[in-house]
C-alpha cells in the first residue's frame, strides 16, 4: 500500500515536472524614452541585455533589466543618467516580478492580449504595476512586448530645475522580448 | 537481514522521491524560482569599470583621464581673462581674455584626438589622448593610465617670437615655432566624492630664448575633485617644474566643474594664461601670491557624429 503510494506520487511527479513551461532571454530590449515634449533634445536609452523569465504553466514573469545597459546617443548623457539620476552603483538592476493573465488560455501558437500584474522596482523603489501587453507563442519561442510611462517622482527619480525643461515628467518605456525554451 | 534490507530501500525511494518532485515543488512557488533562473551566471560576467572619475576630459588647463566617448565630437570654448590685480581699473581682469577654440573627437572609446586655436601667441595645437588601462570596480586594476601627446606651432609674426634679435625676420626658421609635450595620467578614483591624478609631463621647446635656459622641462602635475554635491566638484591642479624657463612660475588652478544636464561648465581661477600644455605648464609667468590669478572658464557642447550600434539601424525602433 505504501509503495502504490509513493510510486503515485512519483508519476505525479514527472507529470507535473515535464508540463513545466519556462523560457528565458538574456539578451531582451528595453528602451526608454523620457524627452520632454517642448524639448528638441532627444533623451532615449536602449537595452540590450534585459534578462526575462516568463513560466506558463504558473503564469509568472520576471524581468531583470541592467542600468548600465542602457545605451544613449550621447555618452555624456549615458553618465549622468548612471551617475546621478539612476544611481547605478547603489541601484544596478531594475526588475519585475509578477504574473500575467490572458482572457485565453497560451496553449497553441498566436498572439495574445495579456496584463502582466505586479512589482516593479526601479532605482530601488518597488511599486504594484499592472500593464497590459501581447504575448506572441511560436514554436519553442515567446515574444513578451509591452509599451506603458512612468512617472520618474513614482520611484524618486530627481530632475534638477535647470534640465526640468528637456527630461520629462514621464517615460515611456517599450519592451520587446523574444524567450527561448528553457 | 530484514532489517537490512529496508534499511537499503528505504533511502532509495526517498531520494527518487525527492528528485523528482523538488522541481514539481518550485513551480507552484512564486517567482523566485525564476529570478533564481535568472540569477545563475549567464558565463563570464563583463568587467565593471570604474566611471565618471572627473566630469569631463579637462581636470582645469590640463587633460584628465575622461574619454570624449566613441564618435563624439566635442567643440569646446575656453576663456582665460587678466589677472585679478588689475582691480576695478581692468574690471578684475574681463578686460583683457585669451582664448582657445578646440575640436575633440573620439575614435575609439579608449582615444581621443583634438586640435584647437588659441589667440595667446596665435598657436595652433593638436594632440592624442590614449586609454592604455582601466580602473576596474573590484580593484584588479586600481587605476586608470593614459598618454597624451601633443605638438603646437606658434602662428606669430617672426618679428614679435623668441630670439628676434638672433636672425632676421626672413630667416626666421620654421622648426623653431614648434613644441611638443608627453604625458602620462595617473588616476585613481578612491570613491564617488574623491579621485586624485598624477601627471608627469615632458615639454620640449625647439627654441628657447638664452643658453642657459632648458629646451626640455620636466613637471610632475597632481590633480583632483571633490564632489560637493551630485553636479558640482571643486578641482585643483597644480604643475611642478623641475626645471624651468627663466622668470616662469608653476601653474596652480582652482575651480569648480558644474553640470547642468548634458553639458559642463568649469569655472576656475589660475595663474596660466595659456591653455596649451606648453604655456601653462612651462610659462606661466604669474604668481598667485602678487594677486596674479585670473578668472578663466571651458564650456563645451557635444555631438553625436557616428550613433552608437544601437541607435543606427533605423526603424529599429518602431517595432
Amino acid at each position: 500500500m505504501k509503495i502504490v503510494l509513493l510510486f503515485s506520487a512519483l508519476i505525479m511527479g514527472i507529470n507535473i515536472s515535464t508540463s513545466a513551461q519556462k523560457h528565458i532571454t538574456r539578451s531582451g530590449r528595453v528602451s526608454f524614452n523620457a524627452t520632454s515634449a517642448k524639448s528638441s533634445e532627444k533623451i532615449e536609452a536602449i537595452n540590450n541585455e534585459a534578462a526575462a523569465a516568463i513560466n506558463t504553466s504558473t503564469s509568472d514573469v520576471v524581468f531583470q533589466v541592467p542600468i548600465k545597459s542602457f545605451k544613449f546617443e550621447n555618452a555624456l548623457m549615458q553618465e549622468h543618467f548612471n551617475e546621478n539620476y539612476m544611481e547605478s552603483d547603489k541601484f544596478p538592476k531594475a526588475d519585475f516580478k509578477g504574473k500575467y493573465s490572458s482572457t485565453q488560455a497560451l496553449t497553441k501558437d498566436g498572439t495574445y492580449n495579456a496584463t502582466v500584474n505586479g512589482n516593479l522596482t526601479i532605482h530601488g523603489v518597488s511599486k504594484e504595476v499592472q500593464i497590459p501587453g501581447i504575448i506572441i507563442i511560436k514554436g519553442t519561442e515567446i515574444t513578451l512586448n509591452a509599451t506603458f510611462t512612468v512617472k520618474l517622482a513614482d520611484y524618486k527619480v530627481a530632475i534638477p530645475n535647470v534640465v526640468s525643461d528637456k527630461v520629462g515628467k514621464e517615460s515611456v518605456i517599450k519592451i520587446n522580448c523574444i524567450l527561448k525554451k528553457a | 537481514m530484514q532489517s537490512i534490507r529496508k534499511h537499503f530501500f528505504f533511502p532509495l525511494f526517498l531520494s527518487s522521491l525527492l528528485g523528482i518532485s523538488v522541481p514539481a515543488l518550485a513551480q507552484t512557488d512564486s517567482t523566485d524560482d525564476l529570478s533564481n533562473m535568472l540569477a545563475e551566471s549567464s558565463g563570464k560576467a563583463p568587467k565593471d569599470y570604474v566611471y565618471a572619475s572627473f566630469k569631463t576630459t579637462r581636470l582645469i588647463n590640463g587633460h584628465s583621464i575622461e574619454q570624449t566617448g566613441k564618435g563624439i565630437l566635442d567643440f569646446k570654448i575656453s576663456h582665460r581673462f587678466s589677472t585679478m590685480s588689475g582691480g576695478v581699473h581692468d574690471f578684475f581682469g574681463l578686460d583683457g581674455a585669451t582664448i582657445r577654440l578646440g575640436l575633440d573627437y573620439g575614435i575609439t572609446k579608449d582615444i581621443t584626438v583634438g586640435i584647437g586655436r588659441s589667440s595667446l601667441y596665435k598657436e595652433y595645437d593638436g594632440f592624442v589622448n590614449a586609454r592604455i588601462l582601466r580602473q576596474t570596480k573590484n580593484d584588479d586594476m586600481p587605476i586608470t593610465l593614459s598618454y597624451v601627446g601633443g605638438m603646437s606651432i606658434t602662428s606669430l609674426e617672426s618679428s614679435k617670437l623668441l630670439g628676434r634679435s638672433l636672425v632676421s625676420p626672413e630667416k626666421y626658421p620654421f622648426s623653431n615655432r614648434l613644441y611638443f609635450f608627453n604625458q602620462l595620467l595617473i588616476a585613481r578614483k578612491f570613491n564617488n566624492l574623491f579621485t586624485l591624478q598624477l601627471m608627469p609631463t615632458h615639454v620640449h621647446y625647439n627654441f628657447v630664448n638664452t643658453d642657459s635656459e632648458p629646451n626640455d622641462i620636466f613637471a610632475l602635475g597632481a590633480g583632483g575633485r571633490i564632489k560637493l554635491n551630485r553636479r558640482v566638484s571643486l578641482n585643483l591642479e597644480y604643475y611642478y617644474q623641475f626645471n624651468q624657463l627663466t622668470g616662469t612660475s608653476n601653474s596652480l588652478s582652482a575651480g569648480f566643474d558644474i553640470e547642468t544636464g548634458g553639458h559642463v561648465f568649469q569655472l576656475h581661477f589660475t595663474n596660466s594664461m595659456g591653455m596649451t600644455e606648453r604655456t601653462f605648464i612651462g610659462q606661466t609667468t604669474d604668481k598667485w601670491s602678487d594677486g596674479g590669478f585670473r578668472f578663466g572658464f571651458n564650456i563645451a557642447r557635444v555631438f553625436t557624429i557616428v550613433k552608437p550600434k544601437e541607435f543606427s539601424k533605423s526603424g529599429e525602433k518602431n517595432w
